[in-house]
């Protein structure tokens, strides 16, 4: 006999589907099926389930070779690399649930560690931009309740959030919006075209690097002022239908991603977007929403934001929280050598980090807490495989919009292996020992 | 757990009538009692001024607008970050502290119970995520339920049966405390870029108007026999003339008797009174019409405020008034942020500066003094600066020192570069009370208590009641010779029992303390219609599922004290 359980979270993207049924083995312990899932998510289900899982820490020897140690060992190590770093960094926290992230700041504080998430290579430009102009947002359920103007910028969801489309964007049926996609409009702005373009009534094929430019143009069309005739590649009558598009709808969003966030002009674009999110508030209704990736990089931001005051880039050393992305920011302490103990959770700076800022992880001691082996696994001292968030352990995270939804367990771990938050724990305990906190 | 015997300190207790006469206070087992044995510490209160720990009845302390603020306002932090210290968190913020520093500086007050004022249903594991770093102060939180389409559909049609069940249902799945209407009707509105600025305005597509929503939420609240009544932020805040909105949603509550097992005696909570009680036809002639609101609420037995005070700071404003919020960025053009809520509600966010130099800054902190020194009954009528709305609830001892001594408040007048104009358009000029220990007591601790539905376990020292003591150093036997010694007394405690736990000691946190969730959870009548339709709403329009939507476990509320209603009657 088999179970199947209903309303299980996917955690993978930011989209944080929360309408996934999962068949496990009676006993719970083997996972059998993935429903309603997309690609990505299905296969991060079953990936679980593969058999040549490291379910032990283990720790890098002199020669280079990996020697298996037991997790009190490993959080031995740990505890005591913190406490004798003096700028340890504790980086990623993006791919695991709240409760852990808690207990991660409270080691960071005992710590004076640096603390940083993904959003430090991903929308931590957002983040700056919504420091300098606001944010007029809304949750996923309103676009699709009411939206019928759904713009998707220098993002690809067709690929990179499989399921947004037919969950919340352009697809369905709400509330004001029966007709689903035959009461939309959708435009897309890519310089490539993207499956996602192919899809829109409106591709606005910016040139390379151009966004800025082409958002600007928008807000003057908006005003029906003079435009050069051809803008960011983009000839100037096609602008101004755009913006006649914009500005005709009851109820429109702009989504971005990386082709805007981490492209030439990084926060300025966002801020320049968010200006022509808020110009067209004076027409219509209009909102505007980063496409977040990992499952619970928003969380990370919350929950740092809830303690520290900041949402990424958090610098401890001093013993109250600094922020100034660029100086407190990973890439910028790792580049500049000031990093004497690498934590890394949920993340794989190695895979996405430049050479230079891997190789300092490489110099100093390095602890890699994640359920695969990565590149980050592959240049830490000690590698200490957990249970696989969302589905061999519960626990809080939030979607893109800043909604938080609870992660189910589904399986059993393989036996003896802990969870983030277990062997955090354990960290904190002996941290608190080493340092004499209260 | 540890005796305590408060001894030879002036007592405001206005529970029992106790007027500053020097009484010994018991403490056992977390409780107030008659007496100890004779191992109970003693701590010595002479000279000084023992009162139940303060209750906050409405401040934005918990969740999603709170933390976007705290996410897009790095500037707040600037020099008001305080570091790692003994048992103590580090902190961070100015008008939006981060959640521990918010847990220690109530603490720190005397406060022991703050109420989270608006909870989108959505998010309310949001809140109780922040509720639960918090430490020491009990906490509850609101949902809001003003423009939520259920509650719409219902009451188009009358349903107040349909209604309250949908309430009750919610507040068990939020962990909720109370029923908060924010700008009903004019919120959902919103979702189009429109508003409803009068208790008339039909609400776009539903068909209601804002006069119907509140009278049917107050009836639902009563048919449960809720420990707090409706708490309304009504239409058209902030705008010049607002005063004459303000007044029609009062009226609506005329002749509604309270029913509740809870000792509440009004219907109708208004908040920031301060924000409601304008008149003029714009900012030239703006003026202050805290008198026409304060002699309604006077005559009307069945309704309670509180004042919103203006502290004359820098702050972050914060609402699920969405549209005012549109407003105001167009006022001050600071940096707006807004979140629209599916079928429940919407939020915004802006910064404000209450500048001393500007008339119209100066005439709301003019208000928001007025309101509590026109009221004549103190049991209805408590301070709060709907923080941060009007300023950082940490400058309560500021408010308090206006309150209590003419000289402060003719002092403030003074220092206004335009004084005069303060003078014309308001009466803050002719009003020579000063707000006694004891009035301060009832406008704090036992008031608030009373209005949401807990005077039975904290705003008093009555023995039975929960042991909240704080000791301020005031001696009541002086006269105060400087008024800011109010302000720096009341600023830290000298002393603070929690439950039982002595958490302050010379105004310094000396212990975490167990704090509490507060919630309500009301056993009503099943209701499978009701099931049904929130059954279908969660299918059809809700982004995620049913099963996902409750704050369920102990990771959203470790400690939950839950106040049981029955409505099944």
């Amino acid at each position: 006999m088999t179970k199947t359980i209903t309303d299980v979270i996917c955690p993978f993207c930011g989209t944080l589907c929360d309408d996934i049924e999962v068949t496990v083995s009676d006993d719970g312990k083997k996972l059998l099926e993935v429903a309603n899932a997309c690609v990505i998510g299905t296969e991060k289900f079953l990936h679980s389930q593969s058999t040549d899982r490291v379910t032990k820490p283990r720790i890098r020897q002199e020669d280079g070779s990996w020697k298996t140690i037991s997790y009190e060992e490993a959080a031995d190590y740990t505890a005591k690399a913190l406490a004798k770093a003096k700028k340890p960094l504790m980086y990623g926290w993006s791919s695991t649930n709240c409760e852990a992230q808690s207990v991660g700041n409270e080691i960071a504080e005992i710590a004076k560690a640096c603390c940083d998430n993904t959003a430090a290579v991903c929308h931590g430009t957002t983040l700056i931009a919504v420091q300098d102009i606001g944010l007029p947002t809304c949750t996923l359920g309103e676009i699709k309740n009411r939206a019928d103007r759904i713009i998707f910028w220098g993002c690809n969801p067709a690929h990179a959030h499989p399921r947004h489309m037919s969950r919340y964007s352009i697809f369905p049926r709400g509330f004001f919006t029966g007709k689903g996609q035959m009461s939309r409009k959708m435009i897309v702005v890519d310089p490539r075209c993207t499956d996602t373009a192919r899809m829109a009534d409106v591709h606005l094929q910016v040139e390379q690097g151009r966004d800025y430019e082409l958002l600007n143009a928008l807000r003057v069309a908006f005003k029906g002022e003079w435009l050069p005739d051809v803008v960011a590649g983009i000839p100037a009558e096609k602008i101004r239908e755009a913006a006649d598009l914009m500005k005709s709808g009851r109820f429109g969003i702009i989504f971005f991603g990386m082709g805007v966030t981490q492209s030439l002009s990084k926060n300025h674009n966002i801020d320049i977007a968010i200006a022509v999110t808020k110009d067209l508030n004076e027409y219509t209704k209009f909102s505007i929403m980063p496409m977040r990736g990992h499952y619970n990089v928003t969380g990370s931001g919350e929950v740092f934001a809830w303690q520290f005051g900041f949402p990424y880039s958090v610098d401890l050393t001093r013993g109250f929280a600094r922020y100034n992305p660029g100086d407190s920011s990973s890439i910028d302490l790792l580049k500049r050598g000031e990093v004497d103990m690498m934590f890394t959770i949920g993340s794989d700076p190695g895979a996405h980090f430049p050479i230079s800022a891997v190789r300092a992880i490489a110099k100093v001691d390095s602890v890699c807490i994640d359920p695969h082996i990565t590149p980050t696994s592959g240049v830490s001292k000690l590698h200490v495989p957990v249970a696989f968030n969302g589905v061999e352990c519960g626990g809080n995270c939030y979607r893109m919009d800043n909604v938080p939804i609870d992660c189910r367990k589904v399986v059993e771990p393989p036996e003896g292996m802990m969870t983030d938050l277990d062997f955090l724990t354990m960290v904190c305990t002996r941290l608190k020992k080493l340092k004499g906190a209260a | 757990m540890a005796e305590f015997i408060i001894k030879n300190g002036h007592v405001f207790d206005p529970v029992q009538g106790i007027k500053g006469d020097k009484k010994d206070i018991c403490i056992k087992d977390g409780k107030i009692v008659d007496k100890v044995s004779g191992s109970a510490k003693v701590i010595d209160a002479k000279d000084k001024t023992v009162m139940a720990g303060a209750v906050e009845i409405h401040a934005h302390v918990a969740g999603p607008k709170v933390n976007l603020g705290r996410i897009y306002r790095p500037e707040d932090k600037l020099f008001s970050c305080t570091p790692t210290k003994g048992i103590e968190r580090m902190g961070g913020g100015a008008s939006i502290p981060t959640t521990f520093k918010t847990g220690y500086e109530y603490a720190k007050m005397g406060f022991a119970v703050a109420m989270e004022a608006a909870m989108p249903p959505l998010f309310s594991r949001h809140v109780h995520e922040e509720i639960r770093d918090t430490p020491i102060i009990d906490e509850g939180a609101f949902p809001v339920f003003g423009n939520n389409w259920f509650v719409l559909e219902y009451l188009k049609n009358q349903e107040i049966e349909n209604t309250a069940a949908y309430c009750a249902w919610l507040l068990k799945v939020t962990k909720g405390y109370a029923i908060k209407v924010v700008n009903p009707g004019g919120t959902e509105a919103w979702g189009w870029g429109l508003n409803c600025l009068t208790v008339n305005d039909p609400v776009p597509y539903f068909d209601i108007t804002p006069a119907e929503i509140i009278k049917g939420l107050i009836e639902a609240n009563e048919y449960l026999g809720l420990p707090h009544s409706m708490h309304i932020h009504p239409n058209n805040l902030g705008n010049p003339g607002c005063y004459e909105t303000t007044l029609d949603t009062l009226k609506i509550a005329a002749g509604i008797k309270p029913k509740n097992k809870f000792g509440r005696e009004q219907v109708m909570h208004l908040t920031h009174t301060q924000f409601h009680s304008y008149g003029g036809t714009n900012w030239g002639d703006f003026e202050s019409k805290a008198k026409e609101v304060t002699d309604f609420v006077n005559k009307n037995k069945n309704i309670t405020i509180d004042t919103g005070n203006v502290t004359l700071d820098e702050t972050t404003t914060m609402t699920a008034d969405g549209p005012f919020e549109h407003h105001l960025t167009g006022l001050n053009h600071l940096k707006w942020a807004n979140c629209d809520v599916e079928l429940e509600t919407a939020a915004g966010v802006v910064p404000y500066i209450y500048s001393p130099s500007i008339s119209v800054c100066a005439i709301q902190w003019a208000i928001g003094l007025e309101i509590a020194l026109m009221m004549k009954d103190p049991m209805r009528c408590y301070v709060t600066t709907d923080h941060p709305n009007a300023g950082p609830f940490t400058r309560y001892p500021r408010v308090y020192k206006w309150l209590m001594s003419e000289k402060a408040r003719k002092a403030q007048i003074e220092a206004f570069k335009h004084k005069d104009k303060v003078l014309s358009q308001t009466a803050i000029g002719t009003l020579d009370r000063e707000i006694s220990l004891y009035e301060l007591a009832q406008m704090t601790r036992a008031g608030p208590a009373k209005s949401l539905g807990l005077a039975a376990m904290c705003g008093g020292l009555k023995p039975g009641m929960d042991a909240d003591v704080a000791i301020y150093n005031i001696n009541p036997d002086k006269p105060i010779a400087n008024p800011d010694d109010i302000e720096k007394a009341f600023s830290r405690c000298a002393a603070f029992f929690k439950s039982g736990v002595q958490v302050v000691s010379n105004g310094e946190i000396v212990n975490n303390g167990n704090k509490r969730t507060l919630w309500v959870n009301v056993k009503a009548k099943e209701n499978p219609q009701v099931m049904r339709d929130i059954n279908e709403k969660f299918v059809k329009y809700y982004s995620m599922t049913q099963a996902n939507y409750e704050a369920l476990g102990h990771h959203f509320v470790p400690n939950p004290y839950a106040i049981e209603v029955d409505a099944t009657n």
